[in-house]
């Protein structure tokens, strides 16, 4: 038993947690800024889906993979601004509109690669993004090559994580966020446009999501399948729930959600195959319901959420 | 200046009048993407619309395809009328398929293994359903969330079932066993996909229709959904009806996995839904939450998904056009629902 214990948890399966759980990272962070300012985006799913194609698009053209990134980061603003103006602009309800930005953006995101690429026997690929070991750190046993030597994607969302807390806590923009997904009308009256900041907050999500998608095409898979994202969008969803629309928690969750998923696949690889690996992927959702349950009665969601904003309106 | 007024009541032929207009606006917007490809806008249109509706074996097909589409654009209808926000029609629909593929591969005369396949499907999809009603009713818990992460769990339960206990060992793929022959629903028109199933889709849409209009249960999901603080008042068990809209919803999109089981595929597998559950909620939205509305509605989806295949055939369009016309449809639609609340007026600049 000890030996298997041995060949799950090496500096391989550290390194694994932290690659799967960077796109989640990126996702969860996004989505949970756009409903902190009260606004949920359904979207996701979708809009990942669209950024890992046109990343990858733009980098297998141009040949270079920040290109890529940066077309998958464009995208997702656009999208965002795209539900920012359905939902926050016109008011529409939220929850329908997310889900037509999905099967808007994934049914483009379809369309327009077989479009660019037509129908190969084998997808084409690319030369994805490679380790970037950091000096000294690197060299840390254990963590140094578990954390440092990732992908320039992998420090990006190690850092996202406390800027995002920053950005959120410590500046006047992120008290906007915050106010105007608790309480948009006093906002507006201490004159912050609830507009312009909703807007704002769902555009920094989108260009989340776009990191998101970027790393899935151009780091992990190096390539576009239709499978790229399978769900992921829902983890997110699900982990801005499980961590409280906390940046700091949501990171945590997102670190715990790819432990399972890691060990998961270890368990299939090793042949301990008595639990479906189902089992595994259907926790992270089973949790958030749950845990959505016991939290209620503390109630921590913001609390515009999912309301929209007009002034003339009472 | 522009701003949005609110219009004190809506003319009637506006029912009528935005889906159509929703759905104009969307096969423009879409035309960009067939121009981008490199072929006629109308051409492919055309051929989109031959291959769906233009002869008898085509509208078979589609109105096979669109049976689904219309159970599941009636649970999301439902719900929606009692503002229960009921997002896991998908993984309603796959318990439903799982439940009835289940209940099918047990012997028994033709018409009982139907039946027992129909009630099984309904029940399971009533089931999943039931948990995001409790929960928001028990527990507060946001119903759009619940009800959609809960699509992600019932996936995995059903790849878990068919890559495991219940792959079948004849072919070895992960999908079911097929069902009995005598439980494969009748083919009504010979030579077609024809089947028992969707003449079943087409009664339930009046027949949601008469429950939603003229019963006591209908009228209390309109006025749990439309104010629900005025239900409480008039003695109206909010919380019960929830529930209750929450069963029908689910058995409702439960049926539309029976329907793919017994009719289709005769097995259940992990692509059993394209989606299906999604495009119920565009389905409702497109139909304004009318029962009736939901038939053409589907049918009109339908008819994208078989056309584009057939337009992807001729012109070289690819089929996906039909995933982006979905979506555009649905935000189109929300889009011209704003004219029913509000007005465009323009105010200020006059001097």
């Amino acid at each position: 038993m000890s030996a298997v214990f041995e060949q799950i948890f090496q500096v391989g399966f550290l390194a694994a947690i932290i690659r799967i759980a960077t796109p989640l990272a990126f996702a969860t962070l996004g989505e949970m800024f756009s409903e902190r300012a009260g606004v949920l985006n359904l979207g996701i799913e979708g809009i990942m889906l669209l950024c890992a194609m046109t990343g990858f698009t733009a980098a297998s053209f141009s040949g270079s993979l920040w290109l890529g990134v940066l077309a998958a980061v464009l995208t997702g603003m656009l999208m965002g601004a795209l539900h920012a103006l359905f939902t926050v602009a016109l008011g529409l309800s939220q929850h329908v509109c997310g889900i037509g930005v999905t099967l808007f953006s994934s049914g483009l995101a379809y369309f327009l690669y077989r479009l660019i690429f037509g129908q190969q026997s084998v997808p084409p690929s690319i030369k994805g993004f490679q380790t970037l070991p950091i000096p000294v750190l690197s060299d840390i046993p254990v963590l140094g090559p578990a954390v440092f030597n990732q992908f320039a994607l992998v420090y990006m969302a190690i850092l996202a994580i406390p800027l995002a807390a920053f950005v959120l806590y410590r500046t006047p923009w992120g008290l906007s966020v915050r106010m105007v997904g608790e309480n948009p009308r006093a906002a507006d009256s201490a004159g912050v446009s609830v507009i312009a900041t909703r807007f704002q907050a769902v555009i920094l999500g989108g260009a989340l999501m776009g990191l998101a998608g970027a790393f899935l095409s151009m780091a992990q898979f190096n390539a576009f399948t239709f499978g790229v994202v399978s769900g992921r969008g829902w983890v997110a969803i699900a982990l801005v729930v499980f961590g409280r629309w906390d940046p700091w928690r949501s990171a945590g969750a997102a670190l715990l959600f790819a432990f399972v998923d890691a060990l998961q696949l270890r368990m299939q690889a090793s042949g301990l195959g008595h639990i479906p690996y189902e089992a595994f992927l259907m926790l992270p959702f089973i949790f958030t319901i749950v845990a959505m349950a016991v939290m209620s009665r503390n109630a921590v969601a913001p609390s515009a959420l999912l309301k929209p904003f007009r002034r003339e309106e009472r | 200046m522009f701003r949005l007024e609110v219009r004190p009541s809506t003319p009637a032929w506006f029912n009528l009048a935005l889906p159509l207009l929703a759905i104009a606006a969307t096969l423009v917007l879409c035309s960009g993407l067939i121009a981008l490809a490199g072929a006629g806008v109308f051409e492919s249109y055309g051929v989109m619309f031959t291959a769906s509706l233009g002869d008898s074996y085509a509208i078979t097909e589609t109105l096979v395809r669109a049976a689904p589409m219309i159970f599941t654009g009636l649970a999301v209808a439902v719900a929606f009328r009692a503002k229960f926000w009921n997002i896991g029609a998908e993984g309603q629909l796959l318990a439903g398929a799982v439940a009835s593929c289940f209940v099918g591969a047990i012997p028994m005369p033709g018409p009982l293994a139907m039946l027992s396949m129909a009630i099984a499907g309904a029940a399971a999809g009533a089931a999943v359903a039931l948990v995001p009603a409790t929960l928001r009713v028990k527990f507060k818990v946001d119903d759009v969330v619940s009800s959609l992460l809960l699509n992600s769990v019932i996936y995995y339960a059903l790849m878990a079932l068919i890559e495991g206990p219940w792959k079948d060992s004849f072919s070895g793929y992960p999908i079911s066993p097929p069902i009995e022959d005598s439980a494969n629903f009748p083919v009504l028109i010979e030579g077609t996909r024809l089947h028992l199933g969707v003449i079943v889709a087409l009664i339930a849409a009046p027949l949601i229709w008469f429950l939603i209009v003229r019963t006591t249960l209908g009228f209390r999901i309109r006025v749990t959904g439309e104010n629900p603080e005025a239900a409480r008042y008039g003695g109206i068990h909010v919380e019960r009806v929830l529930i209750s809209t929450a069963l029908l919803s689910g058995a409702l999109a439960g049926l539309a996995g029976v329907g793919e089981v017994g009719g289709v595929h005769f097995q259940v597998m992990s692509d059993i839904s394209p989606g299906y559950g999604y495009s119920g909620i565009v389905v409702a939205m497109l139909a304004r939450l009318n029962p009736l509305g939901v038939v053409p509605a589907a049918v009109f989806l339908a008819a994208v998904m078989t056309g584009a295949e057939a337009m992807s055939r001729a012109t070289g369009v690819p089929a996906f056009l039909s995933d982006v016309i979905q979506g555009t449809a649905l935000l189109a639609m929300l889009v011209a629902l704003l004219f029913t609340a509000y007005r465009i007026r323009r105010v200020g600049a006059v001097p």
